[in-house]
């Protein structure tokens, strides 16, 4: 694989600006969430869509179940559990789970509880099974943009719009620590708004890092002026390892992260056009950044790690291969 | 601020007009009786009107908010103002703006002096034609207050200094206490010898400027009487509480309903900032929701009172916002088709007037525009909108003439 011959190997539209994305587990799928209040899966060999009608816009999308269900969380506060592979999805389960916006989920490493947090300052955590509310963690004074479950299964974190990130005990219920990430919150003075919160949150498969990403240096709120950012912590101390930046530096918002199996980090930035950045590890700056037509507003590696699923504001989905193209 | 500086002008300038001058003699002895007063809330950077007044849900420009019932069957505001909402049977929509103006100064300018901004012609500001409208002859506060903004506003154009807004930040005016060397019995012995010698020169030269003089006195010695009126921490505990304590703009609307309740004509408070380019949703839901509980507790306040029959309330902003989401998920400016909201005084309540089309880009139903809308001001607290200021002997229209009152919104 070598990233930095990344090209766009295909390319599909909607009718509407793309909001989010999660590769299906066969990589045959990519779901995207859209502003026409619907999640559309399109195939990815030639591009056909079936639509999945939220009735909202789903900013967050997770397969499970082996990835035979999608749940798509809305910001209309619902959850829906959808038949994803089916040859016309059709809801199996929906649950109004919070008040105002849901804006990210988590499966813990079992596969046996959901966690959801959102605008209410609440998280969540469902028995997939049953889709029964298990627990609810309170403690957050600010929008929870974020949730990931560590992959001991004994623990979960969750960061918030003023860049708090919490550590909660699942046995328990109780939040163990807190720390915060200051580079990726601010409050704009001038604005008079708090801008920030963690866009992409998640673990390194070993545990030992938190990765999370977003946007930094913000000079100017009601212009999004500002550079995609993604800080690493050390999980055990709760302290910072590096913070990622891109080249240039970008303007935008790093609105996801993955950990590559390849050893790399990679991100996405949206607000002043669009980019795939990579970094190797302890790198500050990317090795690589591939420019793309159009902001990006989310992402997803495929199962392989071979492409990068990029949903856009101009309405594509980009399918990127990491790799030179064929000859 | 001294105190001096702080009343300095009020009666300098210009001499004018008195209310007799543009309304008619029964509409001022109305006025005079039941003492209407305005309150403008201006949220400023340009709210958009498709978070808040006029949702459009569903649809490619609607954005991921809903529409939410109010108290007012079949008018649905933006799910970011559930509080609000409950009070809609005392407010009312006008959803047909079209100012046609993206720029933010011109915008403010037109919105609060009724007109577009023209070089070399100054009009006064709302808060300065309606402190003389609506003002009380006997009374020692000043007729137009800005809360939060400190200092002396020069915003009253022709009708001269004394109409003039004056920042308060809800404390009493600095040096507006009587020193605490001066006995009150020395210092009515200074009034008074200060009256005698006034009246004596003015018994032999007595002109506009030396009015204007003795006035600026005796309002400072009545506004020394009535200092406590700035001070909001005069205030319960549970009113501040009610209000909200972590928001600046909380303590505004108290301070509002405090200038209000001590009938000051024209008040006006802000809250900022919506320009947003960038996260437009993110930062309306941050910003609506500190605007949404201490207005509708004002709002609430206001009516339990009685006081809602003779206050006129308007939110207002410069301009809304762009129909289109942009890649950041922001929308830019927009003075194409836009809303404001009202209610009190002569306004009808629970009505909408004129409608946008099914995604919020055209106004297709009584479209208006900033003049229109200074004149419903104006006539929703009484006053003879299409009468005429007498400036030293020059008639200047109060408002524009080739616009009128929305009149099928007064009562």
């Amino acid at each position: 694989m070598d990233v930095t011959k990344t090209h766009i190997e295909k390319d599909y539209k909607a009718d509407r600006p793309l909001l989010s994305c999660c590769y299906a587990l066969d990589g045959a799928h990519v779901f995207v969430g859209c502003e026409d209040y619907k999640v559309w899966r399109f195939k990815v060999a030639d591009g056909t869509k079936v639509e999945l009608d939220t009735d909202a816009w789903a900013r967050t999308l997770l397969l499970v179940d082996a990835g035979k269900t999608l749940i798509t969380g809305g910001y209309d506060g619902r959850l829906i559990w959808w038949d994803a592979l089916a040859e016309k999805p059709a809801s199996t389960r929906t649950l109004d789970a919070h008040q105002g916006w849901i804006r990210a989920l988590s499966v813990s490493p079992d596969g046996t509880t959901l966690a959801s947090v959102g605008n209410d300052l609440i998280v969540k955590l469902w028995n997939l099974a049953d889709g029964k509310l298990v627990r609810e963690l309170k403690g957050h004074e600010s929008h929870i943009y974020n949730v990931a479950f560590h992959p001991n299964g004994k623990t979960l974190v969750t960061g918030d719009l003023y860049g708090n990130i919490f550590d909660w005990d699942l046995t328990t219920g109780e939040k163990k620590r807190a720390w915060k990430a200051e580079t990726l919150t601010k409050y704009d003075k001038g604005f008079h708004a708090q801008i920030g919160g963690f866009r992409g949150m998640v673990f390194s498969p070993d545990g030992t890092q938190l990765v999370c990403s977003g946007i930094t240096n913000v000079s100017n709120a009601f212009a999004g002026i500002g550079n995609p950012s993604v800080v690493i912590f050390d999980y055990a101390k709760g302290e910072q390892v590096i913070e990622h930046l891109s080249k240039g530096p970008l303007q935008g918002v790093a609105w996801n992260v993955a950990v590559h199996s390849e050893k790399m980090i990679v991100s996405s930035s949206g607000g002043r056009g669009g980019y795939l950045l990579f970094w190797k590890p302890g790198e500050k700056e990317t090795f690589h950044q591939f420019k793309l037509p159009s902001d990006v507003r989310d992402f997803a590696l495929s199962p392989d790690g071979q492409y990068i699923a990029a949903a856009h504001a101009n309405h594509h989905l980009s399918i990127c291969k990491l790799d030179a193209k064929q000859a | 601020m001294a105190r001096r500086q702080f009343l300095g002008t009020l009666t300098g300038g210009f001499v004018v007009g008195g209310l007799g001058t543009f309304t008619h003699g029964e509409a001022a002895e109305h006025l005079r009786a039941n003492q209407m007063r305005v309150l403008t809330v201006f949220l400023s950077g340009g709210v958009s009107q498709l978070e808040t007044w006029d949702p459009k849900p569903k649809t490619d420009t609607g954005g991921p908010f809903r529409a939410i019932p109010t108290a007012v069957p079949g008018i649905h505001i933006s799910e970011l103002l559930p509080h609000t909402a409950q009070h809609m049977d005392k407010l009312s929509l006008i959803r047909s703006i079209n100012t046609k103006n993206g720029d933010h100064g011109k915008g403010k300018y037109q919105m609060l002096h009724g007109r577009n901004r023209m070089p070399g012609i100054d009009n006064p500001h709302l808060g300065a034609v309606l402190a003389k409208g609506l003002e009380r002859p006997n009374s020692g506060l000043p007729g137009f207050i800005r809360v939060q903004a400190g200092g002396r506003g020069n915003d009253s154009a022709y009708l001269g200094p004394r109409y003039s807004s004056i920042g308060v930040n809800g404390a009493p005016p600095p040096n507006s206490a009587r020193v605490a060397s001066l006995s009150a019995e020395i210092d009515k012995s200074r009034q008074d010898l200060r009256r005698r010698a006034n009246s004596r020169f003015m018994s032999t030269r007595r002109t506009a400027e030396t009015d204007a003089y003795t006035q600026t006195y005796e309002q400072a010695l009545q506004l020394m009487e009535k200092r406590d009126v700035f001070d909001v921490n005069l205030e319960p505990a549970k009113e501040h509480e009610r209000y909200g304590t972590k928001v600046d703009f909380g303590r505004q609307c108290l301070i509002a309903r405090r200038l209000l309740e001590n009938d000051v004509p024209f008040v006006q408070i802000s809250h900022t900032n919506y320009d947003t380019h960038n996260e437009n949703f993110n930062f309306h839901l941050e910003q609506m929701g500190e605007f949404d509980r201490p207005f509708s507790t004002l709002i609430s306040d206001l009516h339990e009172r009685g006081l809602m029959k003779s206050t006129l309330v308007v939110v207002m902003s410069e301009f809304g916002r762009t129909p289109r989401i942009n890649a950041r998920y922001g929308r830019d400016h927009w003075g194409s088709a836009w809303s404001i909201c009202l209610g009190g005084a002569k306004v009808q309540p629970g009505a909408v007037i004129g409608k946008t089309n099914e995604n919020g880009t055209q106004v297709i139903d009584r479209e208006v525009d900033h003049g229109h809308l200074f004149h419903t001001y104006l006539s929703a607290v009484g006053l003879e909108s299409t009468s005429h200021f007498n400036i030293a002997g020059r008639e200047v229209p109060l408002a524009d003439p080739s616009r009128s009152a929305i009149s099928e919104l007064i009562s």
